[in-house]
């Protein structure tokens, strides 16, 4: 294959539609006769559920139905487990679902209770207005230590308030323990927050009665997996249900998340209506209705050699995983497990209790956990650091995996039910390179002096992970070259701008010989394609376009089969470029690719057998196990000693995820990944009280970092392929999310010389009043 | 999101809206930019029957010199307008420094100083500007007119003194002494964002820096503005220096009890509000002698 | 009984529309759904995120915060009128594909409008200006830097056109 796009930042395909105002979001879908729907939802966390009076909705002029969880008979059943839980012996799961519609109980604000379907979304609110709920108000469980202790249980059938107990170990921490010449102890509070996409979830759902086939469009990012589940439960054959993942403005995570109450109501409605039903879901559900990360409780010890090698770690942590637990344990597995980092960690000892609590639900978002993991181990390095006077940047270079030691065996199982298994690596180069473009060594060894004499409170952080990424089951793709030379390409997973129409053409363009404009991806649509997972823990570069790449191979293959035959010549003497394929040196001896897949859909004469018609082929890529990408970023920040705001000077990230397929693709995702964690960082909180109310439901109050926020960052990369697949990609979706709380903690205790003052931030989010709190013991010395 | 459903009455003149009002009382509300309206109505926080949009009654947009050099500015002047009145903004340099930190151009586009005032969120600069500033409210209902201070003006949480039948038609602001510098600060979480606490000082300093008057006021720390003038009595007469600044900022922390938010501890908000009063002031003494 | 309507008329990208219109129908659901002019997002119906940002008389606002009946008589300027009637892409469009400053494109709309009112303001920005001048625009997926990046190409582009 002759790189020619591949490796390029090329500019993307989808780009115009966007640009113009043309491209297909949910809430464009436009059907004649479409009703709208709204959910009314509880104000309470948590409740039993006495009487829901529906009668004067129903009478609203403009409402066509009323729905409670009664009217739902039999379709009404908690959701199916996701992510059933890893083989973990001795591990305890209680698996405990949402439900399309609260019956007897509510255990979230948020938690829909009824749906009106009517003429407009107007109308429909207004007859929110008029059902009656009458609730019995119970105590609200929000906080995890007490749900281990109370009596309110979120699940009364459960006993307890525990979705989970896992305990993973490698080697023995007593080991450790008995040879540590340090060891270090600290309780460390980590909290994602939540995705806050600028466009929000919805569903469209069209059922046609005669052709017994239902359309829904919806927001998601796993259209496969939700025509399975939906047709399943609406009785409907697989080929029955269509479901198209439109333009989706922004995934993140919890729009994997599946079955959402919207996503199997709204399916039903069209069925017993036989009307097309729309729902959008608007910014103050999004609070509540959309899943969430949220927080754990870490009390973790790090057992040390002298020279600060890392001889063990041992964590027990509290996962809060909201009213429900349909995604099984995959964050806080994943927390368990990127704590590793990439450290050699000989002896490790991990346990977590995940609890339920009247919150809304936690599922993956960007990052899945792994921030909290990460947070965990680059604290106690820096705590390590400080305690054997040793530079932070240093302490971690020494505990870093060895080039030679891949694949790396961490032994404890993944979300992707394997043993923890890195492919490959090279870390050492990619802190070398942040430690030099941040000028780390110049800024602790002047900068950093001359600053503080001027009274400026500067501060630097660096900080290490590893992503794991590129995870199976598969992922499919059909690449078909059409009639007038252009390339149809189909895959299963979705698009929320992540640029597939773009790499994905890429890869396609370069074996194909053909410009990459004209090559054309359809994404999400289960008719185009009905085989795939979807896109989420940095995969779909990886598994899809390996796919993509195996279908392009296939396809070039069968095309040079057919040409050296017309040609009578040998396949090494075929060039395939500029759409066409000629033999090598003699360019007038050229047939067009798209006359070539005519040719091979005969209409007399026969197709060999053995063979297929056209040019074509669908192929399909399960990788083993996941392909662990790393970085480092490095900071350099300043403080103001009075109001405790904080600029950012200088962001750097080196990052490696193998062979890259579009740098300027890359580099988008890494930047938004940063922001994202700058936001998770220091701004985005969310403020419950002790009832369960979100304080701050609006994005007034939820504040997501502007364009002040977010400073320039400097991107370099290093290229440790895969050996997994044979492009030698790794994922990079996640990276720019996933270390910059731990990055913030340690570059404002710099700039404040808080290790000095004896004040520890071991908690995330921060922010100036949070900063303000925790120094003030120091101040009053 | 969608607002509960109401009539919409399009004034034609401040007569009418007057009349409309006085017949709908309570039910009825002024739809001026709308920017805190009609996301309140989206969120059906409010829930007015009848909008009586005053958007075209252009005579109450006007600014206008007064005599003595007071500044008479229409409620329905638009923060953009403001933005780019120089002369407004050399008569009135609080707003000068304050217009910038209210949300964002887009808002300022529609939003209203009037709206701003009327609507009173503790966390606004314009009411803390316009007690700094001892301005003159004039309102105006069917059955006359009057004025009030605004001092008196900001009662409560999202409270004025508006009767149910009035409008907030025309704020005055007096000229200010000659020798007076000015000086508006805020800290908020991010760029137009509700501030944390905000101070609006005004200095007037002889030749030698001696203060002759100290206007204080500041907002975000209380359910209403606050006037913190008294708490500067010990800089009249003296120089600004950072010791008598802080004794001043100690004072104005003792005045003030601010309840808190989720973005800021209510020990955090009285710790700014005195960094902000000790910056304000300093930087307002500073640039005295920079106007006429 | 039926919800008053009122008679408007309005221009947006010079096209003349009349329409009827509830009271309380927002400027931005009347452009998606009655003048079907869907490049125009929602994303919070609270002002903050500016999805929703168009021109009215040239200047940029949040449609979400504004009332159909109240656009009568106004000018309106959507994304959907930005290229040429050719096709062209606006200078800031084609910035933007050049410099990948868009991913989901979600924010995009409302963000080239903003830009395109702020530009012909201010056509020599800083960065710090022109930051200042997006922090009214939420996005999620960029991270902002080529965004900025696009803007300060765009911005030179005109100036080099600029007779």
């Amino acid at each position: 294959m002759t790189t020619r796009f591949f490796g390029a930042p090329v500019k993307r395909n989808e780009d115009r539609k966007l640009l113009t105002g043309q491209g297909l979001f949910i809430d464009d879908v436009e059907l004649p006769d479409m009703l709208h729907a709204a959910f009314l939802r509880s104000h309470v966390a948590h409740a039993r559920i006495r009487r829901i009076d529906v009668s004067k909705a129903l009478k609203r002029p403009g409402v066509t139905a009323v729905y409670t969880a009664a009217d739902l008979g039999a379709y009404w059943k908690p959701g199916p487990i996701l992510v059933p839980p890893p083989p973990i012996e001795g591990s305890i799961f209680n698996e405990r679902t949402q439900v399309p519609l609260a019956k007897d109980k509510v255990r979230h604000v948020g938690e829909p209770l009824a749906v009106v379907v009517a003429d407009n979304r107007y109308i429909a609110e207004d007859a929110l207005d008029d059902i009656v709920v009458d609730l019995e108000i119970l105590p609200a469980v929000v906080d995890c230590e007490d749900a281990l202790k109370t009596a309110t249980h979120v699940h009364d059938d459960l006993g307890s308030n525990i979705s989970a107990h896992v305990r993973q170990t490698k080697g023995d921490y007593r080991r450790a323990a008995a040879n540590a010449h340090l060891i270090l102890k600290r309780r460390f509070l980590y909290e994602h927050g939540i995705s806050s996409p600028i466009e929000t979830r919805g569903v469209v759902a069209q059922w046609n009665a005669r052709g017994a086939q239902m359309t829904i469009w919806d927001t998601t990012q796993a259209p496969v997996f939700v025509r399975n589940g939906l047709a399943a439960m609406l009785g409907l054959g697989e080929r029955q249900v269509r479901v198209i993942a439109p333009f989706v403005g922004g995934g993140f995570g919890p729009k994997i998340m599946m079955f959402y109450p919207e996503e199997v109501v709204l399916p039903w409605i069209s069925m017993r209506l036989n009307r097309p039903v729309k729902w959008i879901e608007d910014r103050l559900e999004h609070f509540f209705a959309t899943t969430h990360e949220r927080g754990q409780i870490h009390d973790a010890e790090i057992a040390l050699a002298a020279d600060g090698r890392i001889l063990g770690i041992k964590d027990v942590f509290l996962h809060d995983t909201g009213a429900y637990d349909p995604y099984g344990l995959t964050v806080p597995i994943n927390s368990q497990c990127t704590l590793l980092g990439p450290y050699v960690v000989p002896d490790y000892d991990s346990t977590f209790t995940a609890v339920f609590t009247n919150l809304p639900i936690v599922t993956p978002y960007r990052g899945a956990g792994r921030q909290h993991g990460v947070f965990v181990m680059e604290r106690l390095l820096d705590l390590a650091a400080h305690e054997l006077k040793i530079d932070p940047a240093e302490i971690r270079r020494r505990n870093l995996i060895p080039p030679d030691a891949f694949p790396y065996k961490n032994e404890i199982i993944y979300q992707d039910f394997e043993p923890l298994e890195y492919d490959s690596g090279n870390y050492e180069p990619v802190l070398d390179k942040a430690l030099e473009a941040i000028g780390y060594k110049q800024f602790i060894g002047e900068e950093q002096a001359k600053l503080r004499a001027q009274g400026r409170c500067v501060g630097i952080g660096v900080a290490c992970y590893v992503e794991g990424t590129g995870i199976g089951p598969y992922e499919g793709a059909k690449v078909q070259v059409q009639s007038n030379g252009k390339v149809n390409v189909a895959t299963g997973i979705g698009t929320q701008g992540q640029g597939h129409f773009t790499s994905f053409a890429q890869i396609v363009a370069d074996e194909l010989g053909v410009d990459v404009t004209d090559v054309d991806i359809v994404t999400g649509d289960t008719d185009q394609f009905y085989w795939g997972a979807g896109t989420f823990a940095s995969r779909g570069a990886v598994v899809a376009g390996t796919a993509v790449s195996e279908a392009s191979r296939a396809v070039r293959k069968k095309a040079l089969k057919l040409a050296s035959d017309a040609f009578e010549c040998s396949e090494e003497d075929l060039v395939l470029a500029d759409g066409k394929v000629s033999i090598a040196g003699i360019a007038q001896k050229f047939i067009r690719l798209g006359d070539l897949a005519e040719r091979a859909n005969p209409m007399r004469g026969a197709v060999a057998p053995g063979t297929e018609p056209g040019l074509e082929s669908t192929q399909y890529f399960g990788p083993p196990m996941g392909a662990t990408s790393n970085g480092v970023h490095a900071v350099i920040v300043e403080v103001d000693p009075q109001t405790f705001d904080l600029k950012i000077l200088k962001y750097v990230v080196v990052h490696d995820c193998g062979t890259v397929i579009n740098p300027m693709i890359l580099a988008g995702q890494i930047h938004g990944g940063v922001a994202q964690g700058i936001g998770n960082a220091f701004y985005e909180k969310l403020s419950f009280d002790d009832q369960g109310q979100l304080l701050n439901a609006s994005l007034a109050d939820y504040l997501l970092p502007t364009a002040l926020e977010v400073p320039r960052m400097e991107l370099d990369h290093t290229v440790t392929p895969s050996p997994l697949n044979p492009l030698g990609i790794k994922g990079a979706g996640e990276a720019g999310a996933i270390p910059v709380g731990p990055l913030f903690a340690q570059a404002i205790e710099d700039a404040l010389d808080l290790k000095r003052k004896e004040v520890e931030l071991l908690e995330i989010p921060l922010s100036p009043s949070r900063l303000f709190e925790l120094t003030r013991k120091a101040r009053k010395k | 999101m969608k607002p509960a459903p109401f009539r919409y009455i399009a004034a034609s003149s401040l007569d009418h809206a007057l009349a409309l009002k006085a017949e709908h009382g309570d039910e009825a509300r002024f739809l001026a930019g709308g920017q805190s309206l009609i996301p309140a109505m989206n969120f059906r926080l409010a829930r007015p029957s009848v909008l009586i949009d005053i958007n075209g009654l252009g005579e109450l947009a006007r600014v206008e010199a007064a005599e003595g050099g007071e500044i008479r500015v229409g409620a329905l002047a638009r923060y953009h307008s403001l933005e780019r009145d120089s002369r407004f903004l050399t008569d009135c340099p609080l707003f000068a420094d304050a217009l910038p930190h209210i949300a964002h151009p887009q808002i300022r586009n529609r939003g209203t100083i009037g709206g701003n005032l009327s609507h009173a969120d503790p966390a606004s600069e314009l009411p803390a500007i316009a007690v700094a500033m001892q301005a003159r409210m004039r309102i105006k209902s069917a059955k006359g007119e009057r004025q009030i201070a605004a001092s008196e003006f900001f009662q409560g949480l999202l409270t004025t003194d508006i009767q149910v039948d009035e409008m907030l038609v025309e704020i005055a602001f007096p000229a200010q002494p000659a020798r007076t510098g000015h000086c508006f600060l805020e800290v908020a979480r991010r760029r137009g964002d509700f501030a944390l606490a905000g101070v609006a000082a005004s200095v007037t300093a002889d030749a030698l820096g001696r203060c002759s008057r100290v206007r204080l006021a500041l907002c975000g720390v209380s359910e209403t503005p606050v006037d913190a003038s008294s708490a500067a009595a010990s800089l009249i007469g003296q120089a600004c220096t950072g010791e008598a600044v802080e004794a001043v900022a100690v004072e104005v922390q003792s005045m003030i009890a601010p309840s808190g938010n989720v973005h800021a501890s209510p020990d955090y908000q009285r710790h700014i509000a005195g960094v902000l009063v000790q910056r304000a002031i300093s930087a307002a003494h500073s640039r005295v002698g920079n106007a006429a | 009984m039926q919800p008053e309507r009122h008679d408007i008329e309005l221009s947006v990208n010079g096209t003349v529309y009349r329409r009827a219109v509830e009271s309380r129908t927002l400027l931005s659901d009347f452009l998606r759904h009655d003048l079907e002019l869907a490049g125009t997002h929602v994303g919070c119906e609270h002002g903050v995120c500016g999805a929703c940002t168009i021109l009215l008389d040239g200047a940029p606002i949040r449609s979400c915060l504004m009332l159909a009946v109240q656009a009568n008589g106004h000018e309106l300027s959507t994304v959907e009128g930005l290229a040429g009637n050719d096709g062209e892409l606006h200078p800031v469009q084609q910035a933007m594909h050049d410099h990948h400053g868009l991913q989901c494109g979600y924010c995009t709309p409302g963000i080239l409008m903003t830009m395109t009112a702020y530009l012909k303001q201010n056509p020599q920005p800083t960065e710090h200006e022109l930051r200042e001048a997006l922090s009214g625009n939420l996005c999620r997926c960029t991270g902002y830097q080529n965004i900025v990046d696009a803007m300060l190409s765009a911005a030179q582009i005109m100036r080099a056109a600029a007779p």
